[in-house]
């Protein structure tokens, strides 16, 4: 008589044996229950909330290390607010000022944000992972080094434009343009293929490099010295 | 992969087809369903026939133009469409930058030319950034416009329009050429001219520019004109061809170099006079060279009027 070895094919039910009960899956209960929502909160916690997820992500871009924050919880309000500012600044700074102080801010202001969309577009043609709004955002916040160039830079113009304010402002601006590189390239960088990070990373050298030299070549207007 | 000769047309759009032919079909059924449930529970409470029929051809309708729209996005919208031209190694980037400054001299066979677009798109806003510092150092003043646009316009319009150009009179000349190929040339080819503009942007020496508007222009202007040639039969569509494309792709060089620098030339010659060489390379303030502009302006109309 040969043994039936029991194997997992060897499983079977005899007869129908009906199955009854409930399946339900457990639901956790909602986080907020407790909490109201936020659309009920007053204005002024709502704007210090996003004050302080702005400036968290100010101190990321300072500190650039290998962390998720800005690619996790995204915003643009940030580098809504450092484009307007470094536009604001670099407007007026030509001979004629009262014909260029309209066209300037719109010049940065386009330059930044299509400059923004281009590099984004190509990343993701390049083979990225990142979203379209997250290389926004990185590349919005890796601003903040060049604003803070720029009010150095002021600051600076204000003594004198002579040939050490020019060193002065040189070395800030370009100190200033190779850490947001750094900056965006830690950030962007892993999210492409390791071979091609060349590839991204170019664009963003050349749109942090146009914006460096508008920096470098702002100059404050002056009253018309004619004959 | 390399991108080799593809002319079998925009097979995309069949593949976005018969993908958009299958999400519909699926969209019908639910829909479908949808519909008949909502049917039997809503019939009883509305006003009667009529306002059901109304609001069913609107629906209809509002489906109908939906999957228009959305098919139309998916099929052009999708910036998929462009993904296989930006497939490229940097190391091929860098080949490719390096070879357009060398001619191959097969005139016989069709030469290989790479459908990309990763690398003229970069050239082009390399150049870009380029005439940005041009115009910053000759202190440009543009009045109707702006510097950005007038750098960007004039670049792009360039690569794309010329491109376009060669591209009609490669059709009308029975050129084996497509348009991605020759958006790839041309782009390539305006790497000579970024090295020339940035060296001479630098460093003001006129007979510098010119040798090397002869020497680098030239080359890439030969390497264009070979790859061109190698896919033309006959002399004459060979002549008319390659002599367009090398006088436009030469007098763009000529014209970004001039434009943006004869304003420093006039300082130069008013500031220092005759005794001094005029090329010598210094270091200034883009606000001096404005006020000097200026005062150069007014005292040539002033000359001009006292003459008359």
């Amino acid at each position: 008589m040969e043994k039936v070895q029991p194997g997992l094919s060897d499983v079977s039910i005899s007869g129908d044996i009906p199955v009854e009960g409930e399946i339900t899956v457990p639901v956790g209960s909602p986080s907020h229950d407790d909490e109201y929502s936020t659309l009920d909160e007053p204005v002024k916690e709502t704007i210090l909330r996003d004050l302080k997820a702005v400036g968290k992500k100010f101190g990321h871009v300072m500190y650039p290390k290998k962390s998720t924050t800005l690619l996790r919880d995204w915003d643009l309000w940030g580098p809504l607010l450092l484009c307007v500012t470094l536009a604001l600044m670099l407007q007026g700074g030509s001979a004629d000022s009262k014909e260029d102080g309209g066209p300037q801010f719109a010049e940065v202001f386009v330059l930044i944000w299509f400059g923004s969309v281009i590099i984004t577009l190509n990343s993701k043609l390049l083979g990225g992972t990142i979203s379209f709004f997250q290389s926004l955002c990185v590349l919005g916040y890796c601003i903040l080094p060049l604003t803070v160039a720029m009010i150095v830079c002021r600051l600076v113009l204000l003594g004198g434009t002579g040939t050490a304010s020019f060193i002065v402002r040189f070395i800030v601006v370009v100190a200033s343009f190779g850490w947001s590189t750094f900056a965006s390239t830690a950030f962007l960088a892993d999210s492409q293929p390791p071979n091609r990070k060349a590839l991204v990373v170019y664009p963003v050298f050349l749109f942090y490099f146009v914006i460096s030299w508008m920096i470098l070549t702002f100059s404050p207007s002056h009253s018309n010295t004619g004959p | 992969m390399e991108n080799m000769d593809d002319t079998s047309g925009s097979s995309f759009e069949d593949m976005g087809e018969m993908h958009q032919r299958i999400k519909e079909d699926e969209e019908v059924s639910e829909e479908a369903a949808a519909t008949e449930e909502g049917d039997d529970g809503e019939f009883l409470g509305m006003k009667g026939v009529r306002g059901q029929l109304g609001r069913q051809v609107a629906d209809e309708v509002w489906q109908a133009g939906k999957r228009q729209a959305s098919k139309a996005f998916n099929l052009y919208g999708n910036i998929d469409i462009l993904r296989p031209y930006f497939d490229v190694e940097p190391i091929q980037v860098r080949n490719r930058l390096l070879e357009s400054l060398i001619p191959v001299r097969i005139v016989n066979f069709p030469q290989k030319i790479a459908g990309e677009l990763y690398g003229p798109l970069m050239l082009v806003f390399t150049l870009v950034a380029i005439l940005l510092h041009g115009m910053k150092t000759s202190g440009t003043v543009i009045r109707e416009g702006t510097l950005m646009g007038t750098a960007i316009g004039t670049c792009f319009g360039y690569w794309l329009g010329i491109s376009s150009f060669i591209y009609f009179l490669a059709y009308l000349c029975n050129a084996q050429i497509t348009m991605l190929q020759m958006l790839s040339l041309l782009g390539y080819g305006l790497f000579g001219h970024c090295v020339v503009l940035f060296v001479t942007y630098s460093v003001h020496f006129h007979s510098l520019f010119y040798i090397l508007w002869l020497v680098v222009g030239g080359l890439s202007t030969l390497r264009m004109v070979a790859a061109l040639i190698s896919r033309t039969v006959g002399h004459t569509p060979r002549l008319i061809l390659c002599g367009t494309l090398s006088a436009l792709h030469m007098l763009f060089l000529l014209y970004l170099h001039f434009a943006y620098h004869k304003i420093v030339e006039g300082i130069l010659d008013t500031l220092e006079g005759p005794n001094v060489p005029p090329f010598q390379r210094v270091a200034r303030d883009v606000p001096e060279v404005s006020v000097a502009l200026v005062n150069a302006t007014v005292k040539t109309i002033g000359v001009a009027l006292q003459s008359y």
